[in-house]
């Protein structure tokens, strides 16, 4: 059976779909693996009675006319799943269970997959390592002791494991992009607008949005295809005309003209970034893209300007989570004590930090200083963008500054933490779509990955471009199965 | 205290001192559902009863505009003849409550849907205006019952959610006076607009009063006082009355005035500090990045414009153009809307003069009697108007028609029918009359040599003894005429 959960989504639907393998069989496998790899800690609640339930129930009447007919699937917990315990990773949701299923889970049901469980990340998304979860670390399959990235760790590691065939994460600042390039993955963040915030835990919401994880850009393409659709019950969702990605991909890119930011060479960026860049450069053109330098000025003040915006919307987007109506609560003698106490006692560390820069940002006297001023920045960044697309079809940067780190190794160093964004946030402050392919390793064998950005609603081109390059590129990951005994 | 020329005064030692009043009025949208969800807005339900899961703020809900709450506040903003926002923006206000779900409030704050207006009062000496500053939409919060457990708090979401319209005066009134004839105009005015039923016993309507004293002929305005949630106009009037006095004895005594925001103790009937401007909360407003900001075209609003009613002081103006009524009786009959469609539809088809009499005497005090509106009257407008018809015709007189009209307020009764039942109508047959007034002389042969002789005092006695005789039904009329003839 150990070749079922080898194999690609791609190739699962089709065997599906000809009835080389049952839902059940294919369920079964992943169930069987994810319940030998609990070293990983890539999940927060297992669903795998019910998953083979539905499987068994799917064979029994199969839909082969669905996208992802009977594919079991695990998805980030920050997603809100009918009856199935959801917790951002947080001890203040840990018992909480809804009673509602969020837009993008309920588009992958629409077309046959069938949930298994929720993974970890970082608690309510706030982290690049996802050692910030209340549910403990999350191992990287590549490597004993390696961060999978952050925040959607859980999903990186799950996916690069083959404990589930495909996976969906959310990115405020990088959170799918940066884990992906450290497992060797791939993983979109789409246009912001693209996939509905609605039943979604939110993080940012100006920021946040849902995008797939997967093995290859064609099983990303496939799963962007079903969780993009244009929600009612987000104000923010956008009504535009959504390809059909996977139909329409393409290698043929011959004569895009794609941007190289000189702004993205950043001080201190290790040897191997440089190499890993300038390797992506020539496959780019290998497939016949066309190389411009281009300049977007204002990326210096991205990272900044991020964690101004990013933690004011959190710090007003967690007041709900207040021990009155759902989830933890510590008694106190008043109202007031009871706040204090759920709130200190409900929230990590990392969570309580920007919820306090948060506050502090938004405080009279103070909000004109960053939070408007932030937002000006933000306008400029987005500009900046702007004027490159005048040029240029897609933009190619390293997707991180380094590889993946030790867990642990800086934990004690937040900014050093912060600083692994540096390339994936200007993307999410623009409302743009940015890929992370896997493009190479490094000295220690670890993944890197680059990053293609594209314009607004333009994720066709960046998969197609991501589809050329990953040909030429051949990436193969290196995983050893170290964590099953 | 004086008011003389309807000033309103405060009188220390030789200090005059004038009150500066400015009103922060929250008026329930009328709407099926609430601002930002679904669920419906009835008054009186079950607690928790109309709580979706947006207005519970669980993990990933998002709140969606509901258009037909912007109509409202357009509509609303139209009729305080002001200047509708092409664009607005919701802000979040920042705080923590245990009826405040979200743990914050979705309001607008920099950037309101309306802008300035401005609303016309008429008091005794003449017509005033009061500016209006803004109107913009926001969320209500629950209800924290406090009193069923000694120990416990418990909440009711019912009202989580409902749209608010908070109508911001600019500091205008100068007068308890001025803020009775201020709200009863706006209320009236949304009413009319069908925007806000404002019913203050359900809460649809309430102020937080703006009060600061300054001495007469100052420019400048003093330091204020917040009194918050005050929900009656006469609680508005206790409370700016003690406040305004709290105030003028402070600044006699040599103290300055905090501006803090006090409560309106209603029982005690006093204003109590609440919280100064230290303790002041820190809202941390900012555009709420849920939703985009509201921008509406301009046939968006002119076709709203064009769905807007005749208004309290149009018809008032038609009235006195139309019908020649005088601006107190037109000022009566518009003030509501339900009076004034029932006006409407008492004069459809009778006497504009008598009708205007019989609505704002007999009709008004019955219905006082019984504590009854309008809308509950016992005597529809069409059988009112047949009353009217009757005594115009003279089938009945005036009098008669009073005793009708009791019978009338007793259910809704055909006056025609009560007439022939009870055989009121009126007698004008002169014949008739004839035959009564020689029996009634023939009796007080008397009487009659008297007044021949010149005791011409003696005639009310005969119209009197011919109206006892006719049972009141004999035309007062003709009965004079015929007297006068035959004596």
């Amino acid at each position: 059976m150990s070749d079922i959960t080898k194999q690609s989504l791609s190739e699962l639907v089709e065997n599906i779909k000809s009835k080389k393998l049952s839902s059940s069989e294919v369920t079964k496998a992943f169930v069987e693996r994810s319940e030998n790899s609990k070293e990983l800690n890539a999940y927060i609640t297992e669903d795998y009675a019910n998953a083979l339930n539905k499987a068994k129930k799917f064979d029994e009447k199969p839909n082969l006319d669905l996208k992802l007919p009977g594919i079991p699937m695990a998805v980030k917990d920050l997603f809100c799943t009918r009856d199935l315990r959801t917790t951002a990773g947080s001890k203040i949701l840990n018992n909480f269970v809804p009673t509602y299923e969020s837009t993008v889970t309920q588009n992958i049901w629409n077309e046959g997959a069938i949930l298994m469980g929720k993974l970890n990340c970082d608690e309510f998304a706030m982290g690049s390592s996802n050692e910030t979860s209340f549910f403990g670390n999350v191992q990287n399959p590549i490597d004993n002791n390696l961060v999978p990235g952050g925040s959607s760790g859980g999903s990186s590691s799950a996916v690069a494991a083959q404990l589930t065939p495909i996976t969906i994460g959310t990115d405020t600042g990088g959170s799918i992009r940066q884990p992906a390039s450290f497992t060797g993955t791939v993983g979109l963040k789409p246009t912001y607008g693209s996939c509905s915030r609605y039943g979604i835990v939110a993080f940012a919401s100006s920021l946040d949005q849902a995008g797939p994880m997967a093995q290859n850009v064609k099983d990303c393409a496939l799963l962007q295809e079903v969780i993009s659709t244009y929600d009612e019950k987000d104000s923010t969702s956008i009504d535009f005309k959504r390809n059909e990605y996977s139909k329409e991909l393409t290698k043929d890119i011959k004569g895009k003209k794609i941007g190289i930011p000189k702004e993205y060479r950043v001080d201190g960026m290790p040897k191997e970034i440089e190499d890993l860049w300038k390797k992506g450069i020539e496959y780019a053109k290998d497939c016949g893209a066309e190389i411009i330098d281009i300049s977007l000025p204002h990326t210096n003040y991205a990272l900044p300007t991020y964690y101004i915006v990013a933690p004011a919307e959190a710090s007003s987007n967690l007041a709900r989570y207040d021990g009155v109506k759902y989830g933890f609560r510590a008694e106190g003698e008043n109202l007031i004590d009871m706040y204090e106490k759920t709130r200190s006692q409900g929230f990590g560390a990392e969570v309580q930090r920007r919820i306090m820069i948060g506050t502090y940002v938004l405080s009279s006297g103070y909000y004109d200083a960053y939070y408007l001023k932030a937002q000006k920045v933000r306008k400029l960044i987005k500009n900046d963008f702007d004027d490159a697309y005048k040029k240029v079809d897609a933009i190619l940067t390293p997707s991180t500054p380094s590889s993946a780190f030790k867990i642990g190794e800086k934990t004690n160093d937040p900014v050093s933490m912060y600083l692994n964004d540096i390339f994936t946030v200007p993307v999410n402050l623009a409302g743009l779509p940015g890929i992370s392919i896997p493009a190479g390793h490094d000295a220690k064998g670890y993944p890197l990955g680059l990053q293609i950005i594209g314009k607004a609603f333009d994720e066709q081109n960046i998969l197609n471009i991501a589809y050329a390059m990953e040909e030429k590129i051949n990436f193969k990951n290196n995983i050893t199965d170290w964590w099953i005994k | 205290m004086t008011k003389d020329k309807s000033e309103y005064l405060i009188n220390r030692h030789d200090n005059q001192y004038e009150v500066v009043i400015g009103l922060e009025v929250h008026a329930q949208v009328t709407s099926e559902s609430k601002l930002f969800s679904t669920s419906a807005t009835k008054f009186g339900a079950e607690p928790n009863t109309q709580v979706s899961l947006v207005d519970a703020a669980f993990p990933g809900m998002l709140p969606v505009i509901n258009e037909y709450c912007v109509k409202q506040a357009i509509k609303t903003g139209i009729g305080l003849k002001a200047k509708i926002n092409r664009r607005s923006v919701f802000d979040r206000k920042n705080y923590f409550y245990a009826d405040l779900p979200q743990g914050y409030q979705i309001s607008q704050f920099k950037d309101p849907i309306v802008g300035e207006g401005k609303v016309i009062l008429d008091m005794p000496d003449g017509q005033k205006e009061v500016g209006i500053e803004r109107l913009h939409l926001e969320q209500d919060a629950g209800k924290s019952i406090h009193d069923l457990d000694p120990k416990n708090t418990f909440v009711d979401l019912n009202r989580s959610g409902v749209a608010l319209m908070e109508i911001v005066s600019k500091p205008d009134l100068r007068s308890p006076d001025e803020v009775n004839a201020y709200i009863k105009k706006l209320r009236s005015i949304m009413r009319y607009l069908g925007t806000c039923d404002g019913n203050m016993q359900e809460g649809s309507l309430r102020a937080d009063v703006n009060v600061s004293v300054r001495k007469k002929g100052s420019k400048d305005f003093g330091t204020r006082c917040e009194i918050k949630n005050v929900n009656s106009i006469k609680f508005m009037q206790m409370a700016i009355e003690y406040e305004a006095n709290r105030q003028v004895d402070l600044i006699e005594d040599g103290q300055t005035i905090d501006q803090e925001t006090r409560l309106f103790d209603t029982k005690k009937n006093e204003t109590r500090s609440m919280r100064s401007k230290e303790d002041a909360h820190d809202y941390r407003y900012f555009p709420d990045p849920d939703l985009l900001p509201l921008e509406v075209s301009d046939d968006f609003i002119e076709n709203l414009k064009s769905e807007i009613p005749e208004l309290p002081d149009e018809k008032k103006k038609r009235f006195i153009e139309k019908f020649k009524l005088s601006p107190y009786e037109a000022n009566i009959l518009v003030s509501d809307i339900e009076t004034s469609n029932y006006f409407e539809n008492v004069i459809k088809k009778s006497d504009v003069k008598l009708a205007t009499n019989w609505i704002i005497g007999e009709l008004f005090a019955a219905l006082n009697e019984k504590n009854l509106e309008i809308t509950e009257s016992p005597i529809s407008a069409g059988n009112l108007s047949k009353l009217i018809n009757l005594i115009k015709d003279g089938t009945i007189s005036g009098k008669i028609a009073k005793t009708v009209f009791e019978q009338m307020m007793e259910g809704d009764k055909d006056p025609q029918k009560i007439v022939e039942e009870k055989g009121l109508k009126q007698e004008s047959d002169p014949k008739a009359l004839e035959a009564l007034i020689d029996k009634v002389i023939d009796d007080n042969r008397d009487k009659a040599t008297e007044y021949k002789s010149g005791k011409v005092k003696l005639f009310g006695f005969f119209v009197g003894q011919v109206m006892k005789v006719s049972g009141g039904k004999a035309n007062p009329q003709l009965v004079n005429e015929i007297l006068k003839k035959k004596l």
